[in-house]
């Protein structure tokens, strides 16, 4: 009873998923349709070749003529060279339609991971969202696939077979008819509890790579504290948890086929026992009995595999459901009915206005509040964790504010479509993101069909352009996970070009100098206060020297404005600004000591390189 | 890179390499009589294979249609026959199926215990092998051997080898009984088998090579998608969703492309066997069917061949998946052996000296020359003594050979000329595990494993006390933020410590080191620029605590650091041109004073 209730549970959630996969079957259905045809021509073609073996036999037991055995001969072949014909156009069609149909879906995918915001990624892990543009999509496959291929092809086969057992004898069709129906039983039965065993497995197997993982990444500190042997003892304990699993499950595993042979090898125990006694009582034919052995050997793996699409369907349809999770997850940050497609960007005057975040329970913002005129600058600074980064992702709507309001040129900033609002802004991550693509690429980011020259420019702004000579092809040498490795400082000299490249109206540093060694920075520096002429530009730094010439600087203390104004206003206040200040100072203080000293570089280049490691 | 190993990974040769095999009979050997006890199981397996269809032609022959002595008994005698036949078809049967189970299990078994003890080997020599190698071989490469590999040599006991030597003495047996019954109609029905090996090894081919194809695909789906979401702001704000989609569905095309032509060979091969097998069965139909007719073989024996013709091609079937896993096993087995030939750079030297207790911490260099590619020299000629209990700086560019010298003295690699000396003893007379145990090491990335707080400060030590741990905590400014953990000292922290900020694992970092006590201490502390200025601040005061009473080499980007150690070493491109005090060297007007400017002034 309990597996009644499964198979209809089982089946409603095939058929909600095939409801929610309707677009993709109808856009596809004249040539699933012809799949079908094929599935249901190529089974009932199958009941044939045992029959011709029957009437062939028949043939010689009634001392029929040597010359139809050749007939029969040649009628069996050219039979099964059609169902082949059949067989390879219901799989080749199936399989192909739903090859197609994964494309499409995960082309709808990748459309909708683009469009959400970055909140929705930072909440899942990556691994996670990979595996549903991967894995999850085979699933779906299957589902698709093998998965109805199957249904139909056991359907037909089971329905078709004991239609023809039953014209041949009644009796012995319901023998095979209560014997073979405990494979799919056994075998559904077994396999839900082999998942659950196997997945015990595959959790200790993270456990034994996730140990190995640490300890080859952590192998210096292994090595300087001598922990070589302790871990491998650690390592054991986990590889033998592993094999202990393994048995288990394996307990189970190695049983299943020898099962499935079993139940088969009793159908034809009996049938050659109840279909023995009818061939001598002359109530079937010895060629009936051999057909009929055939067809039990036929319905095997029809029988096998109803449990194995069950499985599919189960796998399948937990996998759509991950991937509805994500098609049918509204991006919050989208343009909406607020949006007012006229509203632009023309100038760059920034107004934030009592903005407020809550995040976790935590206030990271509180009731901040500023102007930022066109064309002006401001700096950012504050503690780690203070909110700046969070401040100036509210700017690039990658968050929204709990409370409050931004305006930008006197639009409040979700009535400005996004593409109008990205492009006004030019943005610098403290962690530079560069593609595996060329570093010209990368730099043309913003706009792919950047010349050469504005290239060019935008690297000289950041300073990445000294160092250029030294990539192995110049402005087209690949970087990125499949290419050259860049220092931090690189990678952030890169992330400016970038955002110069793009010549935004709005110019945002995230602390993207923070791996630059300060001669690079000061470089940097000068050649943006040119670059920023005209643009308005935020910057969030650690160091006084970056920020002590902007227009307006702003210290953030755990989410709120503490101080706010020019560089010698905040020191004439002595608080934060003016403890940090005095704190850098120090290094100062001691070169003053060794007297004046004259202004020359040593060796910049390796300077720039700081970041790496020797 | 990814896409670059992973065809390197895919590289396939022969499915058979007797050197291999070899080998892989040494971690078979201590399980002989397992594998004795599982070939004896899938012998007598095939033997009950074989025993069914033997027993339905007899029971045909005998008392189905009965054919000389059997047509003298009684219609009741026949049925009974029958009955006796199909009883002993069971009891078979039964036999076969405990046989069957029992054979699985054993090999399964005998798999997992190889692979345990394959995994731990590799693990083990992987422990004795010197940085340097780890510096050649990415984590993600160790790990395919350690995980994938050596699944891929299970599959190739449990699955491969195993299954296949079931298969090979099935058609055998099988091709054995035929020859028995009818030496003639087994001949004619052997004809189809040249041709199908033929049909067969064609389509295996070009099955191996899409299904690979397709393979590299799939991972250029991955590493697509991994990108896009890491970079996933940046794309947005630069409004590139279109046209990145442009490239996606281009790589998503050619995934399914490619996988059509391998679904093309899948559908194609079962048709084509099963018409190899009607070939087969229409052959018996017509010379068998001849010879029946003229009383030349039985009927039980014409029978038995349609029954054996079904059986014999089912393993055919599966050669081709077969001897992929073979290919798979022996390309893995090769990547595993190359790792486990790989000598340890930095070895042990078998008549060890030992250091005098109590350990002093003395170190000396002698005319030290060293470098990690031959000819390209890091250091040169490098000589100088630390005093037990004193501190010294090393300070110079990038690239001017700080790292190494410190990775030299806890003997992470071998120096190739001169002598490196702690208390008057060459280190590479001192076994490494002694050694180590005496010079502390903070590293550069301060690298916290997945586990407690605790553990991370004592990591495997049991001798280090949870007392000792507060305190080193303490010492070090790091239990005010620990304490504040939920949980504390066991409060548990993910791979690779998210959830700390840089600053917080470096004070973890140093907690260890002084947990540990050791007599000399190397700190590498190069530029965290993103520690907010209260944990520098923590950081700085625990750096001089940790130096006190130990000798101390340090590498240090904090000017405070550089003022406290009482002894400044300047390197420049591997030699060291400087060394004094930091005032002494500043009015030296030298590389120090350069070097100064730029560092540590702003």
């Amino acid at each position: 009873m309990h597996c009644m209730q499964a198979q209809i549970f089982i089946f409603g959630v095939f058929m909600s998923g095939l409801y929610y996969l309707r677009d993709y079957l109808r856009r596809h259905a004249g040539i699933i349709l012809l799949g079908f045809g094929f599935i249901i021509a190529s089974n009932l073609l199958g009941l044939v070749l045992p029959y011709i073996i029957a009437l062939a036999i028949d043939n010689v037991s009634n001392h029929g003529l040597s010359s139809q055995t050749f007939i029969f001969a040649l009628i069996l072949l050219g039979t099964a060279l059609v169902t082949g014909v059949f067989q390879l156009g219901a799989r080749f069609i199936i399989s192909a339609t739903s090859r197609d149909i994964e494309f499409e879906i995960r082309n709808n995918l990748y459309k909708h991971f683009v469009k959400l915001e970055l909140s929705f990624f930072q909440q899942r892990k990556l691994g996670d969202l990979v595996a549903r543009a991967t894995n999850d999509m085979s699933a779906i496959r299957m589902f698709l696939g093998p998965g109805i291929n199957n249904l139909l092809n056991t359907s037909v086969a089971i329905l078709a077979t004991f239609i023809v057992m039953a014209t041949i004898n009644l009796r012995l069709m319901l023998y095979v008819l209560v014997i073979l129906p405990l494979m799919s039983i056994v075998f559904g039965s077994l396999n839900s509890r082999l998942h659950k065993s196997y997945r015990k497995v595959q959790d200790q197997f993270g456990e034994v790579s996730a140990k190995a993982q640490e300890n080859f990444s952590g192998i210096r500190v292994v090595k300087a504290y001598a922990q070589e042997r302790e871990e491998l003892r650690s390592f054991n304990i986990t590889n033998s948890e592993y094999v202990k699993r393994s048995i288990q499950f394996l307990r189970l595993d190695t049983l299943l086929w020898p099962a499935m042979y079993m139940i088969s090898g009793i159908a034809a125990a009996v049938l050659l026992w109840q279909g023995g006694a009818d061939v001598i009582q002359g109530r079937i034919s010895l060629g009936q009995l051999v057909q009929f052995n055939t067809y039990v050997a036929q319905l095997t793996w029809p029988m096998i595999s109803l449990g194995w699409v069950t499985n599919l369907f189960q796998q399948g349809s937990a996998s759509l459901a991950r991937i509805r999770e994500v098609l049918e997850y509204q991006p919050e940050i989208a343009d909406n009915a607020l949006t007012n497609p006229e509203a632009q960007i023309t100038a760059g005057a920034i107004s934030v206005q009592h903005v407020s975040m809550r995040y976790d329970n935590n206030d990271v913002l509180q009731d901040i509040s500023f102007e930022v005129p066109a064309g002006h600058s401001l700096a950012i600074v504050g503690a780690t964790g203070a909110g700046k980064s969070t401040l100036v992702n509210l700017l690039t709507r990658t968050f929204e504010p709990t409370e409050g309001a931004i305006y930008i040129d006197g639009n409040e900033i979700r009535t400005i479509p996004l593409e109008e609002l990205h492009k006004a802004i030019g943005y610098v991550p403290q962690e530079s993101f560069l593609f595996s693509m060329t570093l010209a690429e990368n730099v043309a980011y913003g706009n792919p069909e950047m010349s050469r020259e504005e290239i060019t420019n935008a690297l000289d702004i950041s300073q990445l352009s000294k160092d250029i000579a030294d990539f192995p092809h110049g402005l087209d040498t690949i970087i990125g996970e499949r290419g050259v490795t860049l220092s931090g400082g690189q990678k952030q000299r890169s992330g400016i070009a970038r955002a110069v490249a793009k010549n935004p109206m709005i110019l945002i540093l995230d602390d993207s100098l923070s791996s630059v060694d300060t001669n690079t920075e000061a470089e940097i520096l000068r050649r943006m206060r040119v670059f920023m002429k005209n643009r308005t530009a935020i910057i969030i730094a650690h160091r006084i020297s970056a920020v002590k010439e902007m227009d307006n600087i702003i210290v953030l203390a755990d989410g709120k404005i503490t101080e706010q104004g020019t560089h010698n206003e905040l020191i004439s206040k002595k608080g934060f600004y003016h403890a940090l200040y005095r704190r850098q100072l120090l290094g100062e203080e001691l070169s003053l000591d060794a007297g004046n000293l004259p202004n020359e570089s040593f060796d910049a280049k390796t300077y720039s390189n700081s970041a790496t490691n020797e | 890179m990814a896409a670059v190993f992973f065809q390197e990974d895919e590289m396939l040769g022969k499915a058979y390499d007797s050197r291999i095999v070899r080998r892989l009979w040494k971690y078979i050997k201590p399980y002989w009589r397992r594998l004795l006890l599982a070939m004896l199981f899938l012998f007598s397996t095939s033997v009950t294979d074989l025993l069914g269809p033997v027993i339905v032609a007899i029971a045909i022959d005998s008392y189905i249609t009965p054919t000389g002595a059997g047509t003298a008994l009684s219609l009741q005698a026949r049925e009974t026959g029958v009955f006796h036949s199909a009883a002993l078809y069971i009891g078979i049967l039964s036999l076969g199926f405990t046989l069957r189970y029992l054979q699985g299990y054993t090999t399964a078994v005998m798999g997992q215990l190889i692979m345990f003890d394959m995994r731990s080997e590799i693990f083990a020599h992987l422990q004795s092998l010197s940085l340097a190698f780890f510096d050649r071989n990415p984590v993600g490469r160790l790990m395919t051997r350690i995980t994938n590999d050596v699944d891929s040599l299970n599959q190739l006991f449990t699955s491969g080898a195993v299954e296949l030597l079931g298969d090979v003495t099935t058609l055998v047996g099988i091709m054995i009984v035929m020859l028995i019954y009818n030496l003639k109609l087994a001949l004619i029905t052997f004809i189809v088998i040249p041709p199908l090996l033929f049909v067969v090894s064609r389509f295996q081919g070009a099955m191996r090579d899409s299904f690979r194809a397709q393979r590299i695909r799939l991972a250029r789906i991955n590493a697509t998608i991994a990108e896009i979401i890491s970079g996933i702001q940046v794309l947005q704000l630069f409004n590139r969703e279109k046209q990145s989609f442009e490239v996606f569905r281009n790589i998503n095309n050619d995934f399914r492309v490619v996988s059509r032509r391998s679904l093309f060979y899948i559908a194609l091969f079962f048709p084509v066997i099963t018409i190899f097998s009607s070939a087969a069965t229409a052959l018996v139909i017509w010379v068998g069917g001849g010879d029946a007719l003229h009383g030349i073989i039985t009927f039980g024996a014409w029978v038995l061949f349609f029954q054996y013709i079904d059986r014999f091609f089912l393993p055919i079937r599966d050669l081709a998946d077969k001897y992929t896993t073979l290919q798979t096993a022996m390309a893995s087995s090769e990547r595993i052996f190359r790792i486990l030939d790989e000598p340890p750079a930095v070895q042990d030297t078998p008549e060890p000296l030992h250091l005098a207790e109590p350990v002093r911490g003395e170190i000396t260099f002698k005319n030290v020359w060293f470098a990690y590619n031959e000819g390209e020299w890091i250091l040169k000629d490098v000589s100088f003594t630390i005093p037990a209990g004193k501190s010294v700086a090393f300070v110079g560019a990038t690239g001017a050979g700080k790292t190494s010298l410190i990775s030299l003295i806890s003997r992470f690699y071998d120096i190739q000329k001169g002598e490196i000396l702690i208390d008057g003893v060459n280190i590479k007379d001192i076994p490494q595990r002694e050694l180590r145990q005496h010079v502390g090491a903070v590293l550069q990335d301060p690298f916290i494993f997945a586990g407690d707080i605790a553990f991370n400060i004592r990591l495997h030590e049991s001798r280090i006390t949870d007392e000792q741990i507060y305190q080193a905590a303490a010492y070090v400014n790091a239990a005010p933020f620990i304490e504040q953990l939920p949980g504390g000292y066991s409060h548990v922290v993910n791979e690779r410590g998210a959830g700390l900020s840089v600053g917080q694992k470096q004070l973890i970092a140093f907690a260890r080191a002084i947990a540990f006590n050791p007599e000399m201490l190397l700190v590498m502390d190069e530029a965290t620029s993103n520690v907010d200025t209260e944990t520098e601040y923590l950081i700085q005061d625990a750096l001089e605590k940790l130096m006190k009473g130990r000798t101390s080499i340090i590498i240090a980007h904090r000017l405070s650091t550089i003022r406290n150690v009482d002894h400044i070493i300047v390197l420049h491109k591997g030699q060291i041109v400087e060394q004094g005090a930091h005032e002494q060297l500043l009015n030296q007007r030298g590389v120090y004073y350069r070097l100064y400017e730029l560092q540590y002034s702003h």
